[in-house]
Formats: C-alpha cells, sequence, structure tokens
C-alpha cells in the first residue's frame, strides 16, 4: 500500500504499523513524534496503530528556530 | 543579587531568553548559547531531515538549557494546537511559545487566531507564552484568557528595529500581573537594555545574535544589556528636567 510521510509516497507492507511508517524516515529514538492525518498520536501506539493505504504521516522533531 | 525570573512558578536566573533560529552553525549556536547565559531557548518543530548532521536538542540538553518549542509558521489556531500537541509528545514539555502568525510578509501575529489558540492550548494544560503585537488591550486578553506569560514584539521579527512603541510596552507592563517578555524586533544591546528598563521582565531575541557578525560576543553583549536595564529599572531612573541640576555644590562665597 501507499503512505504518504512528510509528503514523500513510500510503498509499506500491508500490515505495517506508524511505527514502521516512522522509522522509514529518521533512526532517532528522542525527540520525534507523529501525526497521522491530522491527529497527533502517542508514542506508545505507535506499534500497535495499523496504517492504511493513503495516509498522511506527518514525523517532526525540533530544528532551529524562534 | 537574587533577583529570579519566575514564569508559572519556574524561576530561572537568566532573564534573557534566546531563540535558536538564524545561527550558521551548531557550533556557533552553542558558543552564543553559553555566552549569552540563557535558561531557557526556543526550537521550531519542523519534519524531520535524514540528512540533518547533529541535532538542535543535543546542543542544548548538552548545556542544560530548558526548551521552548515554538508553534512558528502557524497561520491558523488549529495549526498551532496541532503544533504544540507534537512538541510536547516530541520534547516532553507542555511550554509552548504561541506564535500564530497572519502573513509571511511581517509575521505579524493574527490576533483572532491567537486568541483562540490561546484557550484552547490552556484548556489542555498547556503553559502558553503568547508572541503577541503591543496591543495592551490584546495582552490582557491573552492573560485574562489563562497565559502565563505575555510577550509583546518590539517590531516585527527578524527586522533589528528595536522598540518602535515604548509607551504600549509600559501600558502592558502596568497593566499585567503575569511576566511580560519582549519579544521580536531587538536589533542591538541598547534595545534590551530599554526594554528592561521599561519594566518588562525578560527579553527574547534570536536574530540579533545568531545572524550578528560575531554571535557569541553579541551573546554576551546581549547578556550584560539584559542585566543592566534590570538593575536600572529597580534602581530607579532620575526623572527627566528641562535645565541643569548642578551635581557639585556652590562655589563658596
Amino acid at each position: 500500500m501507499k503512505v504518504i510521510i512528510n509528503g514523500s509516497t513510500h510503498e509499506l507492507a500491508a500490515d505495517a504499523s506508524v511505527g514502521d511508517a516512522v522509522r522509514l524516515v529518521t533512526t532517532s529514538a528522542s525527540g520525534i513524534a507523529a501525526a497521522v492525518n491530522g491527529e497527533v498520536l502517542r508514542r506508545a501506539c505507535w506499534d500497535t496503530t495499523p496504517v492504511a493505504d493513503g495516509d498522511q504521516v506527518e514525523v517532526i522533531s525540533a530544528s532551529q528556530g524562534g | 543579587m537574587d533577583d529570579p525570573f519566575v514564569i508559572a512558578g519556574e524561576a530561572m536566573g537568566s532573564r534573557l531568553i534566546m531563540g535558536t533560529g538564524g545561527a550558521p552553525s551548531l557550533d556557533v549556536l552553542d558558543r552564543a548559547l553559553a555566552a549569552s547565559g540563557t535558561e531557557l531557548t526556543t526550537v521550531a518543530m519542523r519534519r524531520v531531515d535524514p540528512a540533518a548532521a547533529g541535532s538542535v536538542l543535543e546542543v542544548i540538553a548538552a548545556r542544560g538549557i530548558r526548551v521552548l518549542p515554538n508553534t512558528a509558521g502557524c497561520f491558523t489556531a488549529a495549526e498551532a494546537v496541532r503544533t504544540a500537541r507534537l512538541a510536547r509528545e516530541a520534547l516532553g514539555t507542555d511550554w509552548v511559545k504561541l506564535e500564530v502568525i497572519a502573513d509571511e510578509r511581517t509575521l505579524l501575529p493574527d490576533p483572532v487566531e491567537l486568541l483562540d489558540a490561546a484557550d484552547l492550548l490552556v484548556a489542555d494544560g498547556f503553559t502558553v507564552l503568547p508572541y503577541t503585537s503591543d496591543d495592551p488591550v490584546l495582552a490582557r486578553r491573552l492573560e485574562q484568557a489563562g497565559c502565563a506569560a505575555v510577550m509583546p514584539l518590539g517590531a516585527p521579527i527578524g527586522s533589528g528595529l528595536g522598540i518602535r512603541n515604548p509607551h504600549n510596552i509600559e501600558l502592558i507592563v502596568e497593566a499585567a500581573t503575569v511576566p511580560v517578555v519582549l519579544d521580536a524586533g531587538i536589533g542591538t544591546a541598547s534595545d534590551a537594555t530599554i526594554a528592561m528598563e521599561l519594566g518588562c521582565d525578560g527579553v527574547l531575541l534570536a536574530t540579533s545574535v545568531t545572524r550578528a557578525r560575531d554571535p557569541e560576543l553579541m551573546a554576551e553583549a546581549m547578556r550584560a544589556a539584559v542585566t543592566a536595564g534590570r538593575l536600572a529599572f529597580l534602581a530607579g531612573r532620575v526623572p527627566r528636567r528641562r535645565y541643569a541640576t548642578a551635581s557639585s555644590p556652590p562655589l563658596a562665597g
């Protein structure tokens, strides 16, 4: 299935989780947050929450600013 | 002199809040943060960059500085609330510098969206530090909404124009019962001093340090400027007079 992660389309296995999607774009273990279709998802739920075809996943971290 | 800067019950020794935006490298940022003496520094929340070398969070953490995520780049209350929630999840802090801007050209706050976002975030348990215009009425409304501080601009973000309306800043300071932090517009050290002399509790700046020719040296200047302004405010300036007042006793007849 196709999942859009940070604006780019990625091919994921049919049983992929949000955690799988996050790990495609970062190896960081901390300082990361994820939202699926605009809803912020707690880290504890990443690996137990499936992603669906067409989902938009945003993976964000802190950068210089402000 | 023991004069802690207290926001939401948290005491800090420095009244200078430094932003991390605009530094040419993490190494320069690191040295500027250290020279500034800041104990609270802002970061933006952005998509992860797989190619990024080093992490601003590691630099901040290594200095023992508290991190203050912002909602820079948000144009609506809904975007700002989502960004604040992402920041809370990513960084484990419920403090947020709330920024809701109206347009890219001025980066001025959108007062309607800002107040909406403040209401929503306070209700969600956040400690909200809003970047606001220098409007005393909006500052009051933000305080009434439960914000932990109000942070009026001196001039547009990154403009370095200083404090364009000191009278409004004084009005905000007079009325506020939460800390007032002069945020945005600082160009050089004297601007920071003036903010503190006007009675602001703190100053938030980034560009004036990070884009200075020598960021580390300017950070040191800002540290001294904020301290000088605070001390002068507490000491109480002499009244302005139209004519001279001799500072030496008259010559004996």
